[in-house]
């Protein structure tokens, strides 16, 4: 049966695969001009935009393009860089650990913080705690998350020099670094899940609590604390598996302003330094990678929730 | 519902209330802004770098001697443009196609709602990031890929409700008496479907006024001698030793309007829904 569920997920999957990959190639279709010229600017020689031509497949068909990358893709081989010459999978994969120690450290702290926000409210209702969580909640998902790390850095870099203001230590390295250089980045990035996590957990909880499963415990003697912990949580949790899932896509995104911010050497800032080299291969090759995670992600998240929630059947 | 009711609505909402005050504040900054500030804002003076906050110039001045406050009622210009961009944009195509995908279904349904679910599986900044990218840097591309961004959630949310719109009494009283499909589009779904938009917008002016920020902050969007809040913050944070209060202002004026466009959201939800009833 789950088999089957599995199955059918992957079956899902695999089109929006198909999908994603088009709208991403087709991102050439919207360069100005000639492509090779426009992408080559000042140092075009004739030499050199036959060359590209017929890298990126420009004599022919947008189809027969599209899927010749694709193929390539699946093999592993994402062209080279048109400003460098490096491989742009090599140049991905040097980088994706960085950015995946970021994400992975802010959604922790999204999930924790959103966590204990939502609970201290949903126990002390109405109280001071609430008001700041529902205050929390209300600005973080209107922040812009670079200004907030700029004023992070301002006080706990510039002003306290606690922690550096840019810069990564990867944590094989060193453990200890890793967690003073990862700490402001991580809260920028995950200020704004902070916030969505807490919304919804918040008034799933508060729903939860009212619900008649709930009233029975009471009227069992069990207090507000064991209620909330027994039965509150885990009900209010599988919401907010899904929210998890969205939130990771919203988090890799935000990398490319956040690695700027920190000088943080990820595929965020590749990303970025790749439109403003006009390097194109790069920039396809970056998105494709940073959507393909996005997608199997959701996949896990989707499988995580049937099986936590014994009310779908496969 | 006539619209001095939901006028009134919205303005019993005390956050909606000051909100939309707001959002109209920066809209007429950002028209008559350029007749009304006290410097001009691209005027460099070199002799008055720096500045702390004073009489002369409210906010203080930058590394090139430039008015703070000026550039900053200027900023509005870009954050009122990309959110017209992220209403408009979807208005004239995302809405129409979720309109025609709840009502026609079908292979126009299959068609429309893969691309759409497509394009929201890609996270919106590096999408903007990738259309930008191919159209070239520049503030109007800024602008157009933050409208492209926001299509897929204007056209599910109109598919959405034309599916339910489709199946009431009075459509199918409508089609019976021998209307036309463009005719109960226009006449029966459009006005039924236009309370949840207008909300969507009002929330995506917010969205887009942040993405514009980001983009301009990357080099994306605005660029010198263009002014926008992003581009600010990114020419601030050059000096963030010398002057940090360069990076405060445009943060915060950001934010507000962010906040204004979400709580005003809200009300329009609360003052546009069917069941109101005055707390």
């Amino acid at each position: 049966m789950f088999l089957k569920f599995l199955l059918r997920r992957i079956l899902y999957v695999i089109p929006m695969l198909l999908i994603t990959t088009l709208i991403v190639y087709s991102f050439i279709l919207l360069i100005p001009g000639d492509p090779a010229l426009t992408l080559l600017g000042e140092n075009a020689t004739p030499e050199k935009i036959a060359q590209l031509r017929q890298q990126l497949g420009l004599d022919q068909s947008i189809i027969s393009q599209y899927f010749d990358w694709l193929i390539n893709a699946l093999k592993g081989d994402l062209g080279r860089s048109v400003f460098t010459g490096q491989y742009v999978h090599e140049a991905v994969i040097e980088r994706l650990a960085v950015t995946f120690q970021l994400v992975v450290v802010a959604m922790i702290i999204s999930i924790f913080g959103g966590m204990f926000f939502a609970i201290t409210s949903t126990f002390f209702p109405n109280s001071w705690i609430d008001y700041v969580s529902r205050f929390f909640g209300t600005l973080g998902t209107a922040l812009p998350n670079f200004w907030l790390a700029m004023l992070l850095i301002l006080f706990f870099s510039l002003h306290l020099g606690w922690v550096p203001a840019t810069g990564f230590t990867s944590i094989t390295e060193n453990p200890f670094e890793f967690f003073k250089g990862i700490l402001l980045p991580a809260i920028s990035l995950g200020a704004v899940g902070t916030a969505q996590i807490t919304r919804h957990l918040r008034s799933s909880l508060m729903e939860v609590m009212s619900a008649d499963y709930v009233r029975t415990a009471y009227s069992k003697g069990v207090n507000r604390w064991q209620a909330i912990l027994k039965h509150g949580i885990q009900n209010a949790m599988l919401p907010v598996v899904t929210t998890i899932g969205i939130l990771f896509g919203h988090l890799l995104g935000a990398t490319v302003v956040i690695e700027t911010v920190f000088a943080i050497p990820g595929i965020g800032q590749l990303a970025v330094n790749s439109v403003l080299q006009h390097d194109f291969t790069m920039l396809q090759g970056v998105v494709l990678i940073m959507i393909v995670m996005v997608i199997l992600i959701n996949f896990i998240t989707d499988i995580v929730y049937a099986l936590l929630d014994p009310r779908i059947e496969y | 519902m006539s619209f001095q009711t939901i006028f009134k609505r919205l303005m019993s909402e005390r956050m909606a209330f000051i909100s939309f005050f707001i959002l109209v504040f920066l809209i007429i900054m950002s028209l008559i802004g350029p007749y009304i500030v006290p410097h001009d804002p691209l005027k460099q003076d070199l002799a008055k770098v720096l500045l702390s906050p004073n009489t002369e110039y409210w906010l203080g001045t930058d590394e090139l001697g430039r008015d703070i406050f000026s550039r900053l009622i200027i900023g509005s210009q870009a954050a009122i443009e990309a959110g017209l961009f992220a209403i408009l944009i979807p208005l004239c195509i995302g809405v129409p196609m979720g309109i025609l995908s709840g009502y026609l279904g079908g292979i126009v349904d299959d068609i429309f709602m893969r691309i759409v679910d497509g394009i929201i599986a890609i996270p919106s900044i590096l999408l903007a990031l990738g259309i930008t990218g191919a159209l070239g840097i520049s503030l109007w591309n800024a602008m157009i890929a933050i409208g492209i961004v926001s299509i897929p959630q204007f056209a599910r949310l109109a598919r959405g409700q034309t599916l339910q719109i489709r199946t009431e009494p009075y459509v199918e009283a409508a089609k019976i008496s021998g209307a036309g499909a463009i005719w109960i589009m226009v006449k029966h779904i459009i006005p039924n479907i236009a309370p949840p938009v207008i909300v969507q917008a009002s929330f995506n002016l917010s969205y887009a006024i942040l993405v514009e920020a980001s983009l301009s902050f990357l080099g994306m969007g605005a660029q010198s001698p263009q002014i926008s809040w992003g581009n600010m913050i990114q020419q601030a944070y050059s000096m963030i030793n010398m002057n940090p209060w360069m990076i405060i202002y445009p943060g915060f004026a950001i934010m507000l309007t962010v906040l204004a466009g979400n709580f005003l959201g809200d009300g329009l939800r609360t003052a546009l829904d069917p069941k109101y009833k005055k707390a």
